[in-house]
């Protein structure tokens, strides 16, 4: 052999470098394999890491995929923000699916309790379907909830976007097996492996940008079903409920209808990694309303077609 | 908050730093109510990675069917189907750390028909977890629990004796058990067994030592998890890298991929298989940071000295350590499709990167392999493969077949 041996050890890979590579493994297996990938990307912190991931696959040359955002019509406006900005800065292609635009049409109805996040499936599909996308790389993390447990890193979706679970390619070794039909794509999870305080650790060690509303501020809440969500126009505070003022962070950004804040004085990316690590509540647990709808709300969504 | 920039170019690589802990991915299998999701739910409860939300959820589920403590199994059930039968379908991937260690958790089904599922799990573990229940021993499923351990050469096996609080914790129940196992899965060729008595619903040995069983000096469940060695087998390796993508960028070729095993260093002489051209490493990028050398399993770039042909699916190795490619393949198989794989079948095998039109050629024996079935097969390939036998390197030993007609993965393969 040409290589001398060397003390593996100085060569044992951390926790995040060997979740990083994984990833990055993912990401590179699409570009080889696909016509027509693109990346969710909502501007919450699971896509913000993708997006660095993607960049740090394909670099020094520039990402081979555009970006997709479904845009409920109740984004958060620093989100939004954000998320113009990080396009301009690396020369991104983002297409946008509008929610608002299909209630305005009248091809979907807003439901009574305002929530637009199972609106999203729709949008979502019909846009994979027009542009012909045949790989669409979520942010979706198996630690998150227990159907996403069950989820494949590479996902086949009829034409309609269903999961079926009863029906998934068995996945072994690193062998994504990426194949489909036409008007078939597939789902692919490269941070199927992460945690949610492996993210915030990756977001330390590499200094990623977050959009603000991730850290700790001021801002006028009310509270509805357990949950701090802010006022809007999107539909409250209704009666009875009442607005006050309190130092809070989101821990997830989705839509504003059913994405609660919590309580927290973390304005540091340390300060939130020393919250999470201490937390009793998961994620999804303590910000997402749509999630305590019934057991199999997830399974549910997913199975239309959902992220 | 203090951030800068997006830009990946300002890694600084502090990720390896001294305090780092590794991981441990393992697998547990065991047959249908030998009590491992609740074993899997009773690690994760008593290692404190249950959230408040979660037990909130399997406590009111356990009280809406009438069931007074807390049903652990329904932590991992996540599918609707598991939870109205009562029984694990598919493979579950749980995370969870204790100070010591992190832990991939796949939780796999062990009733036959789900054979293919714990065969999933097994091909990225390095350690499984066999129940058995104490009252009934070693059972057919847990002879083929060890067969599969021994056929993905799962380098550690835990054998965990289940229900001891039904046999009155009783030393020689254990110690039956163990020592018939011991001696069936050493004879398949496991390398390594530990065997460990315990409760899963009472929580004996599984995170704390358990006061009914003075007679077990052994470690706890937990304990030996985060002990066991975590191989550095794929670093030892012969080094393999196979080819993802070609990045061109400024008139320059970086070659992007996973080295799946060994190491590779700057000055290498490199041969491509399979067109067996040679060249040399001139420089290695690890996603943002130049490097001397890298070590598997690192996500990198290559640029070579010589502008030769390469592609995604071809193969960069050392010169002097390369295997040898064929086009007959011979293999050891778990057929995984619905649907039988039969002498004279054309299909497609997806090796690492590369993906080749193969024919069935024998079956050894067998008039069709059907689900779940483990078997030998051989294969004519189209074009030359470079496989290594997977006993050496599994990254590089291992393929799928594939139909060409809809796509489905059909067959897991191990070369032989």
């Amino acid at each position: 052999m040409s290589t001398t041996t060397s003390p593996t050890s100085a060569f044992t890979l951390s926790h995040l470098d060997a979740l990083e590579s994984e990833a990055v493994h993912i990401f590179r297996e699409v570009a080889g394999e696909f016509e027509r990938p693109v990346i969710l990307f909502s501007g919450g912190k699971d896509s913000i890491v993708m997006l660095h991931l993607a960049l740090k696959a394909f670099a020094p040359a520039a990402i081979p995929f555009s970006l997709l955002h479904v845009d409920t019509g109740h984004n958060f406006p620093e989100v939004l923000e954000y998320r113009d900005r990080v396009v301009a800065a690396h020369g991104l292609r983002l297409h946008v699916a509008s929610v608002q635009d299909y209630i305005d049409r009248g091809v979907l109805r807003e439901r009574p309790d305002g929530t637009r996040n199972p609106l999203q499936t729709v949008p979502l599909t019909e846009a994979i379907q027009h542009h012909r996308f045949d790989a669409v790389f979520g942010g979706g993390r198996r630690d998150e909830e227990k159907a996403r447990a069950k989820e494949r890193v590479f996902s086949l979706r009829d034409e309609f976007s269903q999961w079926d679970p009863r029906r998934q390619r068995p996945e072994l070794w690193n062998l994504y097996n990426g194949r489909h039909a036409p008007g078939e794509h597939v789902r692919v999870f490269p941070l199927s492996n992460w945690t949610e305080l492996d993210v915030w650790q990756y977001i330390a060690r590499e200094q990623i940008e977050l959009p603000s509303i991730y850290f700790a501020h001021q801002r006028e809440v009310f509270l509805r079903g357990g949950m701090w969500l802010t006022a809007g126009e999107w539909g409250g505070p209704k009666d009875g409920e009442t607005v006050e003022k309190r130092q809070v962070r989101y821990r997830t950004v989705g839509d504003m209808s059913c994405t609660g804040a919590v309580d927290s004085d973390a304005d540091s990316i340390e300060k939130v990694i020393a919250e999470i690590a201490a937390s009793r509540l998961t994620e999804r647990g303590a910000t997402r309303a749509d999630d305590k709808l019934s057991e199999a709300a997830m399974e549910d969504r997913k199975r239309e077609g959902y992220f | 908050m203090t951030s800068t920039t997006t830009s990946p170019a300002v890694t600084t690589g502090t990720g390896r730093s001294a305090t780092a802990v590794d991981t441990l991915r393992f697998a547990t299998a065991g047959s249908v109510d030998d009590g491992k999701s609740t074993l899997v739910g009773r690690l994760l409860h008593d290692s404190k990675s249950v959230l408040a939300d979660q037990l909130e959820a399997v406590e009111r589920a356990s009280a809406s069917r009438g069931q007074d403590t807390p049903d652990l199994a329904l932590l991992t059930d996540g599918l609707r189907a598991e939870r109205e039968q009562g029984i694990t379908i598919d493979v579950a991937y749980r995370y969870f750390a204790t100070p010591r260690r992190r832990f991939i958790l796949a939780d796999t089904p062990g009733h036959v028909q789900y054979t293919r599922n714990m065969v999933t799990g097994a091909s990225t573990a390095e350690l499984t977890v066999i129940l058995v229940d104490a009252r009934n021993g070693v059972v057919e499923q847990t002879r083929r629990h060890a067969a599969i351990a021994a056929l993905l050469r799962v380098p550690h096996v835990v054998l965990a004796v289940n229900k001891m609080d039904l046999v009155d914790y009783a030393e020689p129940v254990f110690t039956e058990v163990a020592a018939e196992f011991v001696q069936y899965a050493t004879e398949l060729g496991v390398p390594e067994i530990t065997a460990i008595p315990i409760s899963a619903l009472a929580g004996d040995n599984v995170v704390e030592p358990s006061a009914n069983m003075d007679w077990y000096g052994g470690p706890t469940v937990l304990e030996h998890l985060e002990t066991v060695p975590v191989g550095d087998d794929a670093a030892e390796a012969p080094p393999r890298f196979p080819v993802q993508y070609v990045i061109r960028h400024d008139g320059v070729r970086h070659y992007a991929g996973q080295l799946v095993s060994g190491t590779l260093r700057v000055g290498d002489e490199v041969t491509v298989l399979p067109s067996g051209r040679t060249s040399t490493i001139t420089a290695i990028d690890v996603l943002g940071r130049k490097e001397t050398a890298a070590c598997a399993p690192q996500s990198l770039t290559l640029c070579l000295a010589d502008e030769i042909d390469i592609a995604r699916g071809d193969l960069i190795v050392p010169t002097a350590a390369a295997p040898l490619t064929t086009q007959d393949v011979e293999a050891d198989v778990c057929h995984l499709a619905d649907r039988p794989l039969r002498n004279g079948d054309r299909v497609l095998l997806r090796h690492t990167t590369r993906t080749v039109r193969a024919i069935v050629k024998d079956l050894h024996g067998a008039d069709e392999l059907t689900a779940n079935d483990l078997g030998r097969v051989t294969l004519r390939t189209a074009e030359p493969l470079a496989l290594d036998p997977y006993s050496e390197v599994r990254r590089t030993g291992s393929f799928l077949l594939i139909d060409p007609a809809d796509g489905a993965t059909l067959t897991a393969g191990m070369a032989r």
